[in-house]
């Protein structure tokens, strides 16, 4: 699942963010930001207007991203694992 | 510099605390305020520690990773590097860390210490870490990281004081230098990871208050409803606050410019100092209070971190106008003035919400604007209530800068159309905790705020005042003149070569003239606006001699003309120094050139055919 999709408030897990292209900068900052395998990540929030940005939680950091770059980041529910 | 001089940089995340400490360490007055990219610049000061020792202190910009990915980053990346120009690399490197933001905070400090330079790590914001009872076991963390760990409090007096014996001492030796590439970068999450779990302890990873405060602030409906009320409050409260104080200093400068008129022999040189300073620095320096309320409340909005959550709200609007949420806070600094707000756009990742950004910025009302517009709606707006609550010059006044945002707005999502480049713009956007702004804090930077203007007052103001003031008084008036002596004068010519140009969108050579100074500084076209009036003139204040003279419709197209007119020359030059490029200058001010003029033509025709 992409953490895009996810439900406001459940609980998951980062599995890995993909490049949307090669040398993608904003794919490589969100793994320096923490989005790495084995995170988990919620989204607190979302924007008044379509639903956009999110804000997620990650470690112990609330971040504001764009549906585009969110869609970036691929999650597991966390009640499965 | 003596050889003993150490030359020390403050490195860390951002909004990790860098600027409180370095003004606690330096004695400096920094801006610090309550969220991501504060600083853009790298800042320099000296203290002399306890042994003597001078201590050189550099404070940078806050960096997620070296990897830079916006201008403000690549300075902290090039400093610590040793490859920024004409600077030589740090004798040792002081990183900040959040101590409630450790999963972040941590990574960039082992990317730090990769380097291979002496690195101290301090431990920042630990008063809330506790009062949040988070657990650190410093001992352990230093064990474990290989380095020098201290706990500093950047906010409150003597909360540097661990780090000063620190630095004071021994310079710690470098860790070695390590390589970098996507496998070591994943390393360092596990390395955090390991870090975390064997010396803190978080109770949550969240503190309370912000979890409760955000279910109200980010509501996509009450948060949209408590954010329109901010800001109409605001607006509102300068008006109410502000303006009876400032006919107060108004008044009370007349009554001195008559006292001292009359101990003065009548000639050129009493008009100066009764029409011109008296009148016209006066009339500006009554403007510092509203001044000085709006910035209590963008400081206080500042510090309260608010603001992140403002941009997290109108980021899908602002993105529909070509611009992202992270223009929101330079934006709205440039409520206060353009300058800082353009530079603050440093801090934007992406380099066309960067130049859309610059080059709307000064669309926004800013402060030195705020004694032209309160000056002509004191004189032309009659102080009514509309709907029985709001005051019908501050409901005026809330128009204009309404028509800025609105006028910037249109630029914006006209400059996303002619753009090629269409590809994705980022957003990224840390959310900091809430703080309650301290009172002394809010203070000081009010003190700062009202240097600054008493300082332009002093100069750039006062000296085009009295040039304009030299102007309108010579030549005198011919043998046998039949009208006004100001007519004759040099300010009597320029202004109606002007007037070609202006009579179109109602000025008179008065008004016309006063455009000159006011491309220098703003406030200036009230001063001499007085200076024109009052050489010569008979009428009490200059808002009675302005009501007299200059019909509605000019009055209005003036000030639709100063909402969006090319800014000051400052602002020319410091989008010239940021955007390195004539070409944005050109743009910016041809823009805005037209822009004004039409609007104002619109407002003065339509005006003129209604009264
Ligand atoms: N409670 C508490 N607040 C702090 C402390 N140090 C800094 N702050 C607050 O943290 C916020 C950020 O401080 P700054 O000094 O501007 O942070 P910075 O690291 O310079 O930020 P950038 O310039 O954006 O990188 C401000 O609101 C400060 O008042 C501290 O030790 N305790
Ligand atoms: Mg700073």
């Amino acid at each position: 699942m992409r953490l895009s999709e996810l439900p406001k408030g459940a609980p998951a897990v980062v599995e890995r963010v993909d490049d949307a292209h090669a040398a993608d900068p904003i794919a490589q900052r969100l793994r320096d930001l923490g989005f790495v395998d084995g995170e988990p990540v919620r989204v607190v929030a979302v924007g008044p207007m379509g639903g956009d940005p999110l804000l997620i939680q990650i470690g112990f950091t609330r971040f504001a991203l764009r549906r585009a770059e969110a869609a970036r980041v691929s999650v597991r529910s966390e009640v499965a694992a | 510099m003596s050889a003993s001089t150490l030359r020390i940089a403050l490195v860390g995340n951002p909004n990790c605390g860098k600027t409180a400490l370095f003004n606690l360490l330096t004695g400096g007055r920094q801006k610090v305020a309550n969220y991501a990219g504060v600083t853009v610049e790298r800042k320099e000061g000296r203290f002399t520690a306890p042994s003597g020792r001078v201590l050189q202190i550099l404070d940078l910009p806050g960096a997620y990773s070296f990897d830079a990915s916006s201008p403000d980053e690549q300075i902290t990346r090039d400093v610590c590097a040793g490859n920024y120009p004409g600077e030589a690399p740090p004798d040792l490197i002081v990183c900040v860390a959040d101590a409630t933001n450790l999963r972040l905070h941590l990574r960039f400090v082992l990317e730090v210490k990769r380097l291979g330079r002496p690195v101290v790590l301090a431990l920042n914001m630990m008063d809330t870490a506790r009062s949040r009872g988070i657990a650190i076991d410093v001992p352990e963390l230093s064990r474990r990281l290989g380095l020098p760990v201290v706990e500093t409090v950047a906010v409150k007096r003597g909360g540097a004081r661990a780090l000063i014996e620190r630095v004071d001492g021994e310079v710690p030796a470098a860790a070695p230098v390590q390589p970098d590439d996507a496998a070591s970068r994943a390393d360092l999450h596990a390395q955090v990871r390991e870090l975390l779990a064997s010396t803190v302890r978080m109770p949550r990873a969240t503190a309370e208050i912000d979890d409760a405060l955000d279910r109200w602030a980010l509501h996509p409906v009450f948060g949209l409803a408590i954010l329109a009320v901010v800001m109409f409050l605001v607006f509102q409260a300068v008006y109410a606050a502000g303006k009876p104080m400032s006919d107060l200093i108004g008044d009370g400068f007349g009554w001195m410019g008559g006292h001292v008129a009359a101990l003065m022999p009548d000639g050129p040189l009493r008009s100066l100092v009764v029409d011109g300073l008296f009148g016209g620095l006066g009339t500006v320096l009554g403007f510092l209070p509203v001044i000085l309320v709006l910035f209590f409340f963008i400081l206080t909005l500042e510090e309260s971190g608010y603001l992140p959550r403002a941009a997290f709200l109108l980021d899908r609007l602002m993105l529909t106008v070509g611009l992202t949420g992270r223009s929101f806070i330079p934006l709205l600094s440039s409520f206060a003035c353009a300058i800082p707000g353009i530079m603050g756009t440093r801090s934007i990742t992406d380099p066309r919400d960067r130049i859309t950004t610059i080059l709307i910025a000064p669309l926004m009302t800013c402060s030195a604007r705020l004694p032209v517009y309160a000056l002509l709606i004191g004189a032309f707006i009659p102080a009514r209530k509309v709907f029985g609550l709001f005051n019908l010059q501050g409901v005026v006044l809330f128009a204009l800068y309404l028509a800025g945002i609105l006028g910037a707005m249109l630029v914006g999502w006209v400059m996303k159309h002619l753009r090629r480049d269409k590809s994705e713009h980022a957003l990224l956007m840390e959310l900091p905790s809430y703080r309650l702004p301290k009172t002394r804090d809010v203070a000081i930077g009010l003190y700062e705020r009202g240097m600054i203007f008493l300082k332009r007052l002093t100069g750039v103001i006062l000296g085009l005042t009295v040039l304009m003031w030299f102007l309108s008084t010579f030549p005198g008036a011919p043998a046998g003149a039949t009208q006004p002596a100001i007519e004759y004068s040099f300010a009597g010519y320029i202004g109606r070569a002007l007037q070609y140009v202006f009579a179109p969108i109602g000025f008179n050579w008065q008004i016309s003239l006063a455009l000159i100074p006011a491309f220098a500084a703003r406030e200036t076209a009230v001063a001499a606006l007085a200076t024109v009036y009052l050489v010569g003139g008979e009428a009490e204040g200059l808002g009675q001699a302005l009501a007299g003279q200059i019909p509605l419709a000019s009055a209005l197209s003036l000030l639709v003309w100063f909402a969006y007119a090319p800014q000051c020359m400052s602002t020319l030059a410091i989008i010239k120094r940021e955007t390195d490029s004539w070409r944005n200058v050109a743009i910016s001010f041809g823009y805005m050139f037209v822009m004004a003029y039409a609007a104002s033509f619109v407002v003065y025709q339509v005006t003129r055919a209604l009264t």
